[in-house]
């Protein structure tokens, strides 16, 4: 897993995806192709501002084994502004969560690999309401 | 195109099969459906299976070939064909088997699935079948197969006002149809608090929303019609089968409550068998979570989008309704041995059609079945019929 990770840390650290300047289709994760115009001359990463809005969400009480110590965790479906939907954790309590909420990213730890192992981190959520 | 027959079926038992390996769950559908068909076995020209992940669940890849070998079809040098659509991949060995008949190549094929997924353990179980979504941007931030289908069944709640109790009666009917299915891994009945108050696992869904993931295997012969009346004089015939695709992940996809892959591939089957949904007397749903179920009312055509949820309430969906959905007691009763679910499908509808289901028996001319791969990037819908 290491070496797939790896090559992703600059599209995980922050929230670099990719638009299509053909059809302006904008794609998180990064595409190198266009599926709506099948064409890649097109595409062109873009960094996009890391604000949005909760689509749908869930409180994951059943988890991976590399989750074990952060059960429960929320997974949510976040609508980025003027951007796509991106699928990530959403830092805040089961009481907090709602649909609709605005949210900004953050940068967080992920997992790690047992206690010698290395640390994978990311971009997470966190709530933006004042 | 060719008329293609189901001349026999054949089921090993689902679920914990600790006593039993890979190749005996096999053999035994297998050879069922050999012994069903009246075959000797030297009359079938190839064999396609289905299995999403020999690799992982038994470290064995090669599995197409093992078959062969085990079911003496490579000692006649039958090619042996797998497919893999993860939970998809039995509809899919379907598809390719239906395909090499209709198309004339072979007169006489089988399709098999088969999945062992107890040799590992439930980590390693829940962690192969994230690999069913998209790993890299799914997976890798904990989103589950449970988590995915969650999101799918909050947004349908709130554009649609389905609840968690329209979720829990799919199980208690599920449920309440395999308690009279002597195959099912779990026959007993359930009520609509057992399921609410089953643990969570990702709300809003909770245990008993969740199909088990079990051992087990399910063979069907297909021949060409023209021979196919030596064999059998109680014929089912596919009618049609297709199969379409959606993006992998669902942060992807436009609307999270609809399937667009079922849609399409729904809509291509009634087109190709001459029917429509209201011809369709009798459903095998991939029930691998409860919304699931309900999702797949709306995008098979059976009720508008968002009224899912009022064929349930209604009783509709049930035995003794006018649309029986599942009646084996789907995946959640029956055990969803993941590879193999999609040809479980067809020997339910088949037995059906023919008359011969038993206690679960319903009124029935036309039948429909849809297997779903993962979180609905495969779906692949089948029609049967008795003409």
């Amino acid at each position: 897993m290491l070496p797939r990770f790896w090559r992703k840390i600059k599209y995980r650290y922050d929230i670099v995806g990719s638009v299509c300047e053909t059809c302006n289709t904008k794609y998180y994760p990064p595409r190198n192709f266009c599926p709506i115009c099948r064409r890649r001359s097109s595409i062109k990463e873009e960094m996009f501002e890391g604000k949005g809005k909760v689509l749908s969400y869930t409180v994951v009480h059943d988890t991976p084994e590399e989750y074990k110590l952060e059960k429960p965790y929320i997974i949510a479906l976040i609508e980025l502004d003027n951007g796509p939907v991106i699928t990530s954790q959403v830092v805040c309590s089961e009481n907090e969560i709602r649909t609709g909420m605005r949210v900004k990213k953050a940068f967080r730890k992920y997992f790690e690999d047992g206690e010698d192992g290395i640390i994978y981190y990311g971009t997470k959520f966190v709530p933006d309401e004042d | 195109m060719e008329r293609v027959a189901i001349i026999g079926v054949g089921q090993s038992e689902f679920g914990e099969l600790w006593d039993s390996g890979f190749r005996e769950i096999v053999l035994k559908a297998g050879i069922d459906a050999i012994e069903d068909a009246g075959l000797e076995g030297k009359e079938i020209e190839a064999i396609y299976i289905g299995n999403m992940s020999g690799g992982r669940y038994l470290a064995q890849e090669h599995i197409a070939a093992l078959i062969a070998d085990y079911s003496g079809l490579a000692e006649l040098g039958v090619p042996a064909t797998r497919v893999e659509a993860a939970d998809a991949s039995g509809g899919l060995a379907l598809r390719q088997a239906y395909l090499s008949v209709a198309s004339g190549v072979h007169d006489i094929v089988i399709a098999a699935g088969a999945e062992k997924v107890t040799d590992v353990g439930s980590e390693m179980t829940t962690d192969i079948m994230a690999s069913s979504a998209d790993r890299e941007w799914e997976g890798f931030v904990g989103a589950t197969i449970p988590a995915l289908y969650a999101l799918m069944a909050r947004k349908h709640f709130e554009m649609y006002g389905t609840t968690p109790e329209d979720l829990a009666r799919v199980s208690v009917k599920n449920h309440k149809n395999g308690a009279l299915n002597p195959k099912a891994q779990f026959r007993r009945e359930i009520t609509v608090e057992d399921v609410l108050n089953s643990p969570k696992v990702a709300e809003p869904l909770r245990l008993l929303d969740c199909a088990p993931l079990s051992d087990g295997a399910a063979a069907v012969i297909l021949a060409n019609e023209k021979i196919a009346k030596e064999y059998a004089d109680n014929l089912v015939f596919i009618k049609s089968c297709t199969q379409a695709s959606d993006y992998l992940a669902l942060h992807s996809r436009r609307d999270i409550t609809t399937m667009e892959a079922v849609r399409k591939a729904a809509s291509l089957a009634y087109k190709m068998a001459e029917v429509s949904p209201q011809n369709i007397d009798v459903v095998e749903i991939h029930d691998s979570f409860t919304i699931a179920e309900i999702m797949a009312y709306e995008d098979l055509g059976f009720v508008e989008k968002g009224k899912g949820a009022e064929l349930i309430r209604e009783g509709i969906t049930e035995l003794d309704g006018s649309l029986p959905v599942n009646p084996s007691g789907g995946l959640k009763a029956c055990g969803h041995a993941i590879g193999a679910t999609g040809i479980r499908q067809a020997v339910e509808i088949t037995s059906q059609l023919r008359g011969e289901a038993g206690k679960r028996q319903v009124d029935c001319e036309t039948g429909l079945s849809l297997n779903i791969g993962g979180t609905g990037a495969t779906a692949v819908v089948t029609i049967y019929g008795v003409v």
